[in-house]
């Protein structure tokens, strides 16, 4: 038996539209809308009591009129066919292919939103991704399974960062299949191209899942496409026991859109204006990154978001830190000085390193180096931070090691090219050689056996090496 | 009793984890309620004549108005008896493993009705009371083995008071009966081992006695700045990213309570599972046992419904008065507040209330108050009179870091200690980001007794002395910025390297450090007496003549950077070091002015 159809749309505001008249509708169900002219849209029931349900149109309202538009409800929560063929394939923000290729032939049904993972059955991310960037590797770790957003600002370049981490992403130990699902949520045609045609040239689009929605697509859409992606997700994670990463961009937009149903449906505002639950929204799509506890798979994310006005305390960053472990932050006075990638490290924080370094991992010295340069730099920053009051001058011998460590590290050790791939072995040894710089007794955060390890032959070779310009 | 009385009603409006429902007449509020047909968990927030709101502990998606809503003519209630402890919960008491099993699958899905303590586990009980023996409130009957750390009381109900008419001795499940005991009214009542208690009530003591021992937490700045007494409340605010979790998880470790229970409310699933996979590893340093052998975790991660997560603090601190009760010290842990507050929000904005300050409902700072009332140091009910005490350390998210929030403020009306955590201290990597200028301790007196009486009076003043170098430091630190450091004196050189030397060797601890990790406050005590007395000698030697540099540059100062990483069992060390330093020193003032002419 179909489902009854309803003709009796009262009210229309927005994105939302209340069906009058109803019966046996149940919460969060899906509705199919079939307008005047034949077009059929998707939509979700938001509210609903004995007589009316809430209706949130995924594609937008515009061309729904009261008159001729019919409503179904189909019985179910928004569900998705999930299959491994989907690899390789362009869709829309809705799911719809737009690569001209065929449909494709579903291996499963699954619910977008998902369920809450069992916080008993997670699996502790434990291992060590190297991405090849200097900042990422050394001074802020990624493991599988965690969820690190980018923080950028307009005109950074985040896009070209998260593409060099979709291509140079590896794990040192052992082989897997490995997988990017890429969400655009109303990035501009150029920008989606990019990375489309990034993805193809390197080669990695056989094993990537794009969803694109674009600028202007209906901004609605956007509420749905993050959780297409993540289903998808989850399935080749969990069901095809692949690496997965997830880069979702940019989340600003889909917080706008969230804030326009929430205005539209009356609710009462939190800060500037986002809804009250923005918190949990965000949370529900961040903590399906993870591991499951037998399952050879992992979700890893990275979200990238645009701050307002480079504003870290905006709702919409402050919010994603809250959830998600750690940041990694984009400068703006980095990418001045015409430095790739401007990340800047102090802000940045990766709250799983711990976990994924250190011996068997990476190397023994890596978290006592991580430190150490974390202070030093630090150091040097407040060193020059008083060159620029008082003169270099007024600065201890100290002092001047320091702000000189401080500028070799930002043109030496974050600054790298594009298509540069560091490893980790390179990275440390980067890390030591900048240490050179600074006296030995400053290096508190640093165990005796490292510096004796790891330094030592260092400093030895600087000598080697002046000895001999001086000789010559 | 009207407990008899059947009610149900039907459903009329869904929104999101509110149900409304009609023909709910008879039902009292803060009743649970069964919805739906998945007989979903729910709970009455609000009522109207014959119309009830009900907060859904679980996903409410499928559901539809005309549903049944089921009354049960109970308040939620926590169920306590042997088998808390090392339990991984819910919000609302389900063993999180035990869904695993039911569901069989690594989602929670909905519907799931589990039994909070085993039913067939057997529990060994040995009666401390005999047979005919008067008992009132709170008397210990007997005891149960819980855990190697734990010895689970049995004890007589509040408001029960009678003859023990019969006690038995043996192995029994948590639902036979080990006592019987007749009150005043020949009525008999039998007692198993499992009790239930409503959370949202606090559980009665016979008095309550102001905090005055300190609990230690092996964390200097906490230990020596800023402490915490048994029974205190403290709260950590802080933005994103300054190191909350970490402080909380090093609580939890290493505070010296005999019970911790921890709340993980809204916040990420990894992080549990971080504690879940590390307490059984990690050893108390009190007892050698794994920390997890006297823990209760509750989550209700950030993705795991909202209304739940305004029960999971409820939850939490009902088992720890439990515990309490027995006689113990208990340590709670909230991580974080602010997320239970955000739950009490979307309620209220779905109930459509009158929003107060930033969409909060206006009832939250009697809501937070009422909470952290239920902390305190107590004479237990029972007549042998044995003292418990529960402690809240709730930590708390502000949005941007802003303190003037109304969470915040909330909190710091009702909080005895303020540890402020600083963005800034945590992008130096400076840990715990504890601000030790902003942060205070209410407690600091008090406890300062204590400590005086342990070590001779000097723990304060060393204290006020730390504390005062810090602040100075503040000031000529503006000075050093706006004319350089050659403004200062010589002295004031010396404080300055007396104040970094007490931020980066005592108030900085490396958490993931093995033995930094923690310290005993014998080590702290110390590790503070090293820095102060080559401070004040220091200061005499240059009285004496000697110059900065050689004093700055004295090699001894590079065993005082590494006094942290001395081992618990070796601390005579730095009495060692303590002798070396003023033998030294004493050295240097003596060849003061000489060297220099060298």
């Amino acid at each position: 038996m179909l489902p009854k159809e309803y003709s009796t749309i009262s009210n229309l505001s927005g994105p939302l539209m209340v069906v009058e008249k109803i019966s046996d509708v149940r919460y969060d169900e899906l509705a199919e809308i079939r307008l005047a002219n034949g077009e059929r849209r998707r939509g979700k029931v938001l509210e609903i009591s004995e007589e009316r349900a809430l209706v949130q149109v995924y594609e937008g309202s515009t061309g729904i009129d009261a008159d001729e538009t019919k409503v179904r409800f189909l019985g179910d929560v928004l569900t998705m066919p999930v299959a491994k063929s989907m690899l390789g394939r362009i869709f829309n923000g809705r799911g719809a292919p737009i690569d001209g290729g065929a449909d494709i032939i579903p291996e499963d049904f699954l619910d977008v939103n998902g369920n809450p993972m069992n916080p008993y059955s997670r699996d502790y991310p434990s291992e060590f991704i190297q991405t090849g960037i200097s900042t990422i590797d050394g001074m802020n770790p990624l493991v599988r399974g965690q969820k690190l957003p980018i923080f950028s600002g307009s005109g950074m370049p985040h896009n070209r960062i998260a593409a060099q981490i979709a291509r140079q992403s590896t794990v040192i130990s052992g082989h897997a299949a490995f997988a990017v699902v890429f969400a655009a949520m109303g990035i501009t045609f150029e920008e989606a191209s990019f990375f489309m045609e990034d993805f193809r040239k390197t080669g990695a689009l056989e094993h990537t899942v794009m969803y694109i929605n674009l600028a202007d697509d209906p901004a609605i859409e956007r509420i749905a496409t993050p959780r297409l992606a993540l289903t998808c997700a989850e399935y080749l994670a969990f069901e095809h026991d692949m690496h997965v990463l997830v880069i979702l961009t940019d989340l600003t937009n889909y917080c706008e859109a969230l804030r326009e149903i929430s205005a539209a449906r009356k609710e009462v505002p939190g800060r500037r204006g986002y809804p009250g639950y923005l918190y949990t929204d965000l949370a529900t799509m961040y903590e399906r990154a993870g591991r499951l506890k037998g399952k050879a798979g992992s979700i890893t994310q990275f979200p990238i978001l645009t701050m307002p006005e480079d504003d870290k305390t905006h709702p919409i960053p402050d919010l994603t830190g809250y959830i998600t472990e750690g940041q990694i932050i984009l400068g703006r006075s980095l990418h001045r000085k015409g430095i790739y990638p401007p990340v800047d490290v102090m802000p940045s924080l990766s709250r799983l390193k711990d976990k994924g370094i250190g011996k068997d991992k990476t190397r023994e010295d890596h978290a006592d180096l991580m430190n150490q340069l974390f202070a030093a730099y630090s150091q040097g920053k407040e060193a020059k931070e008083l060159a620029v009051i008082l003169g270099e001058s007024a600065l201890s011998d100290e002092d001047k090691a320091f702000a000189k460590f401080a500028d070799m590290f930002e043109s030496t050790y974050v600054r790298q090219g594009e298509y540069e791939n560091r490893t980790v072995e390179e990275t440390l040894r980067l890390g030591w050689e900048l240490l050179t710089v600074v006296p030995v007794k400053e290096l508190k955060r640093v165990r005796d056996a490292y510096i004796e390890k790891y330094l030592q032959p260092l400093l030895a070779e600087k000598d080697e090496k002046l000895k001999k310009t001086v000789k010559a | 009793m009207a407990s008899d009385k059947k009610i149900q009603g039907t459903i009329s409006k869904i929104s999101g984890p509110l149900v409304v429902a009609k023909g709910m007449l008879g039902a009292s509020m803060y009743d649970v309620v069964r919805v739906g047909e998945a007989g979903l968990v729910g709970e009455i927030i609000e009522l109207r004549d014959d119309t009830a709101s009900v907060q859904v502990y679980e996903e409410t998606s499928g559901l539809k108005p005309g549903e049944l809503v089921i009354g049960t003519n109970e308040p939620l209630s926590v169920e306590l008896g042997p088998g808390l402890i090392e339990q991984f919960y819910d919000g609302i008491q389900r063993p999180l493993e035990s869904i695993e099993a039911v569901a069989n699958s690594p989602y929670i899905t909905r519907g799931i009705s589990v039994a909070a303590i085993s039913r067939t586990a057997k529990w060994d009980f040995n009666p401390v009371m005999r047979q005919g023996a008067q008992v009132s409130a709170g008397d210990i009957l007997g005891t149960v083995r819980e855990t190697v750390l734990v010895e689970h009381r049995i004890m007589v109900p509040p408001k029960l008071k009678g003859r023990l008419k019969e006690i038995k001795k043996g192995s029994f499940t948590v639902e036979e009966t080990v006592a019987v005991i007749v009150d005043e009214d020949d009525r008999e009542h039998k007692i198993t081992l499992l009790s239930r208690w409503p959370v949202r009530v606090p559980r009665p003591v016979a008095k309550r006695l102001p905090p005055e021992l300190p609990l230690s937490t092996g964390q200097r700045v906490v230990d020596m700045f800023f402490p915490i007494a048994r029974g205190g409340t403290a709260c950590v605010p802080g933005p994103f990213g300054s190191g909350k979790t970490v402080i909380q998880h090093q609580l939890a470790k290493w505070a010296d309570a005999e019970i911790v229970v921890y709340i993980g409310c809204g916040e990420r699933g990894n992080e549990m599972t971080d504690v879940l996979l590390e307490f059984p590893e990690l050893e108390d340093p009190r007892s050698g046992q794994p920390l997890m052998k006297r823990t209760v975790l509750i989550a209700n991660t950030s993705n795991m419904p909202v209304a739940a997560r305004e029960a999971s603090i409820y939850t939490g601190i009902t088992i720890a008065e439990y515990f309490r009760d027995m006689g113990y010290s208990v340590a709670l842990m909230a991580d974080s507040t602010s997320r239970w507050a955000e739950a009490l929000r979307e309620m209220s904005g779905r109930l459509e209330e009158m929003p107060g300050e930033e969409g909060y409902p206006a009832y939250l700072g009697t809501r937070m108050a009422s909470f952290y009332e239920r902390a305190g140091r107590t004479v237990c009910l029972g007549k042998d009179g044995r003292e418990g005490a529960v402690s809240v350390i709730g930590a708390v998210s502000p949005p941007g870091g802003d303190l003037s929030e109304p969470v915040t403020q909330n909190t710091l009306r009702v909080c005895k200690v303020f540890w402020g955590l600083d963005a800034q201290l945590a992008y130096q990597r400076h840990f715990p980001a504890i601000n030790w200028l902003s942060s205070y301790s209410l407690y600091a007196d008090t406890l300062g007794e204590y400590w005086d009486n342990s070590y001779d009076g000097e723990w304060s003043e060393m204290r006020i002395q730390a504390m005062s170098l810090l602040e100075e430091e503040d000031q000529l630190k503006e000075i050093v910025r706006l004319v350089g450091i050659d403004a200062l004196s010589k002295e004031e050189r010396v404080t300055m390297e007396t104040s970094k030397s007490l931020r980066e060797d005592f108030l900085h601890q490396n958490s993931f450090h093995e033995i930094d990790t923690y310290a005993s406050m014998d080590k702290q005590v110390k590790m503070m007496r090293n820095i102060l007395t080559f401070h004040r000698l220091g200061m005499q030697a240059l009285s004496r003549g000697a110059t900065l540099r050689d004093l700055i540059g004295m090699p001894i100062r590079e065993d005082i950077a590494r006094m942290r990483y001395v081992e618990e069992s070796g601390l005579a060390k730095l009495d060692e070091l303590e002798g070396r330093i003023k033998e030294e020193l004493s050295r240097l003032s003596a060849s003061g002015g000489e060297e220099d002419v060298a």
